[in-house]
């Protein structure tokens, strides 16, 4: 049996879907979309070959995912004693790669991203890869990986999620 | 206003031998003096030799706010030229890591040439300055090789042409850096994995006081080295830890390991934490390293070298080392209330991969601009920068297990929740700040 393609607006749907979650805060939803071995990457230098022997802004595990989220409650995350919020402003998806047979697709999404702490303001922008399974009818995230454009520049904290 | 140049003895009164006048953190005066005084006549840290493995390879950065070039010579030594054409001043390179071309440094703009060791070679249509005074000027004297120093890889340099000599400087702190390179089963350190490039908006010695600050990983970091390990436990997994939560857990040991981990402070404002074991000491063994390091050492000795575990290291005032897991930080002021971090990470030559994975692990989990670690650690510093200003007291406390000796000198090993190891870095201060200054 060929297995049935999913629509690319779709796809673009669940990429959109997932960047409001965090922008809304809804981090167990969002958390509930990677798959237990998936990681959320973000790379320090272009062509960045892994996330094991070369650093990375964020090379996160679910476990780590896990740790990100209850930190950020925790009555002394004293940098979100003030809180931080986010918005995600996205390209419309495309489509880079798919294998329907196995249900795997792969979308590129260009993005500006902004994260605000009162007074300061933090303007990111780049390229968001999702690597996408279907499993029993939904899609979920194998890899999330963020291209910052300028990867190699001096940040100030990011404490919120591309 | 001048309230403290050119007079040595308010610039002295503002480091008593337990309390700092905020001043030095808040004033803009103090830091242009501190880029003047302290950190020219001081040797700061430019790079690592590795960075530049091959003739006319360079690497570029600010010491004290001065564009410097770092670049492997002919002679295969490394130099630290002044990143400036001695005719109009035009920064020669701009990348930050590169190779020059045909085996010189040519200036963009009016195409002036220089050796690789920064005397001047060429200078287009030069009958122009027949019958000037130019042969004598400064601009003929090409570029002023800047005093520095290769340590075992690790290149150092002291701006200002007087000031102690190196060793003298630094004294037995670089037993550190002997330990870090000492690890590679070859004795040889590589640039690693990339690096972490992260934005302080506070003075520069709120990260430095902070190395060796015993006494806040437990609070500061218990939101997220405690959620690490409240999560690795509510897991309830069989497992071996991994890496990751090896690496947070120790961070909200109690007061009592920090204690007993032990500070050894020596002149000049150096130290290091992790006399006796620190938070680095229960890592996993990786691999065959250890095999590797027993060939290469013998056994005793590898075993010596494996069983430092020194936390941190400050070189004061630019350098922080952590050679357990091969990392350092390195201090860029760039204001009062700016200064840039950078996280370097190393390869051990010889050494397996996984050691490498260990390293840049570590650095993104604890000193990235993502890190939950660094997030609180900043916050603090941007806490006490703004908070400084609060009337009532302008005194910073360093009282804790003060003790009235120290008068005839600070040095030794202590229990590791001392704030000797900050004591020493503004004896250091005051020292540099002053030394030579007009009214001294």
């Amino acid at each position: 049996m060929v297995a049935e393609s999913i629509p690319t607006t779709a796809l673009a749907d669940f990429v959109y879907r997932e960047a409001r979650l965090l922008d809304e805060k809804r981090f167990d939803e969002w958390y509930e979309l990677f798959t237990e071995g998936a990681h959320y990457w973000m790379p320090l230098t272009r062509d960045q070959p892994n996330g094991e022997t070369c650093t990375s802004l964020f090379y996160e595990d679910k476990l780590l995912l896990k740790v990100r989220i209850e930190r950020l409650r925790h009555p002394n995350a004293f940098s979100q004693q003030q809180p931080s919020f986010c918005q995600h402003v996205l390209q419309q998806p495309s489509l880079e790669a798919s294998d329907p047979e196995a249900s795997l697709y792969v979308t590129r999404t260009p993005f500006m991203y902004f994260e605000t702490q009162l007074d300061r303001q933090l303007i990111l922008a780049g390229v968001t890869h999702h690597h996408l399974i279907c499993v029993n009818g939904a899609l979920r995230i194998r890899l999330k990986k963020i291209e910052l454009v300028n990867c190699d520049a001096a940040f100030p904290s990011i404490q919120l999620l591309l | 206003m001048n309230r403290y140049r050119n007079d040595p003895q308010a610039i002295r009164a503002l480091v008593r031998p337990d309390e700092i006048h905020r001043d030095a953190y808040l004033d803009p005066e103090l830091f242009d003096l501190e880029m003047e005084q302290l950190w020219r006549h001081t040797w700061i840290y430019v790079g690592h030799d590795s960075q530049v493995p091959n003739t006319g390879d360079f690497y570029t950065t600010h010491l004290a706010r001065e564009p410097v070039i770092m670049l492997r010579g002919g002679d295969g030594l490394v130099r630290v030229l002044p990143n400036r054409c001695a005719h109009k001043g035009t920064r020669l390179v701009s990348a930050v890591h590169g190779k020059c071309l045909g085996g010189m440094l040519r200036c963009p703009y009016h195409g002036w040439t220089y050796r690789l060791d920064g005397r001047l070679r060429t200078v287009p249509l030069k009958s122009g300055y027949d019958g000037t005074a130019f042969e004598g000027s400064n601009a003929a004297q090409g570029l002023r090789e800047v005093s520095s120093v290769n340590y075992r890889g690790f290149v150092f340099a002291r701006l200002a042409s007087d000031g102690p000599d190196f060793k003298e400087y630094f004294g037995e702190s670089l037993t550190s850096i002997d330990n870090m390179v000492e690890r590679s089963p070859e004795g040889r350190l590589e640039v690693a994995g990339g690096v972490l490039r992260y934005m302080h908006d506070c003075n520069w010695k709120l990260f430095v006081d902070n190395l060796n600050d015993a006494m806040h990983p437990m609070v500061a970091h218990e939101s997220s080295a405690g959620t690490a390990k409240r999560t690795w436990e509510a897991a309830g997994s069989d497992a071996p830890a991994p890496m990751v939560i090896e690496q947070f857990v120790p961070f909200v040991n109690g007061y009592e390991f920090f204690e007993k981990m032990g500070v050894k402070v020596y002149a000049n404002g150096h130290s290091y934490t992790g006399v006796n074991f620190s938070i680095h000491s229960k890592y996993s063994d990786v691999g065959d390293y250890e095999q590797r390091m027993i060939a290469a050492y013998g056994e005793e000795r590898a075993r010596r070298i494996l069983g430092e575990a020194r936390h941190n290291t400050v070189y004061y005032p630019s350098l922080t080392i952590k050679g357990v897991i091969q990392a350092i930080r390195v201090a860029r002021p760039l204001a009062v209330d700016r200064t840039l971090i950078e996280s370097w990470t190393f390869r051990l030559a010889g050494a397996p991969d996984e050691l490498l994975a260990r390293t840049t692990t570590y650095s993104r989990l604890i000193n990235a601009p993502t890190s939950m670690v660094g997030h609180d650690d900043l916050h603090c510093y941007r806490a006490i920068q703004e908070g400084l200003a609060a009337g009532g007291n302008e005194w910073v406390s360093l009282h804790r297990n003060h003790s009235p000796s120290e008068a005839a000198g600070i040095a030794g090993t202590f229990g590791a929740t001392n704030e000797v190891p900050m004591r020493g870095q503004f004896r250091a201060w005051a020292e540099f700040m002053t030394r030579g200054m007009r009214g001294g």
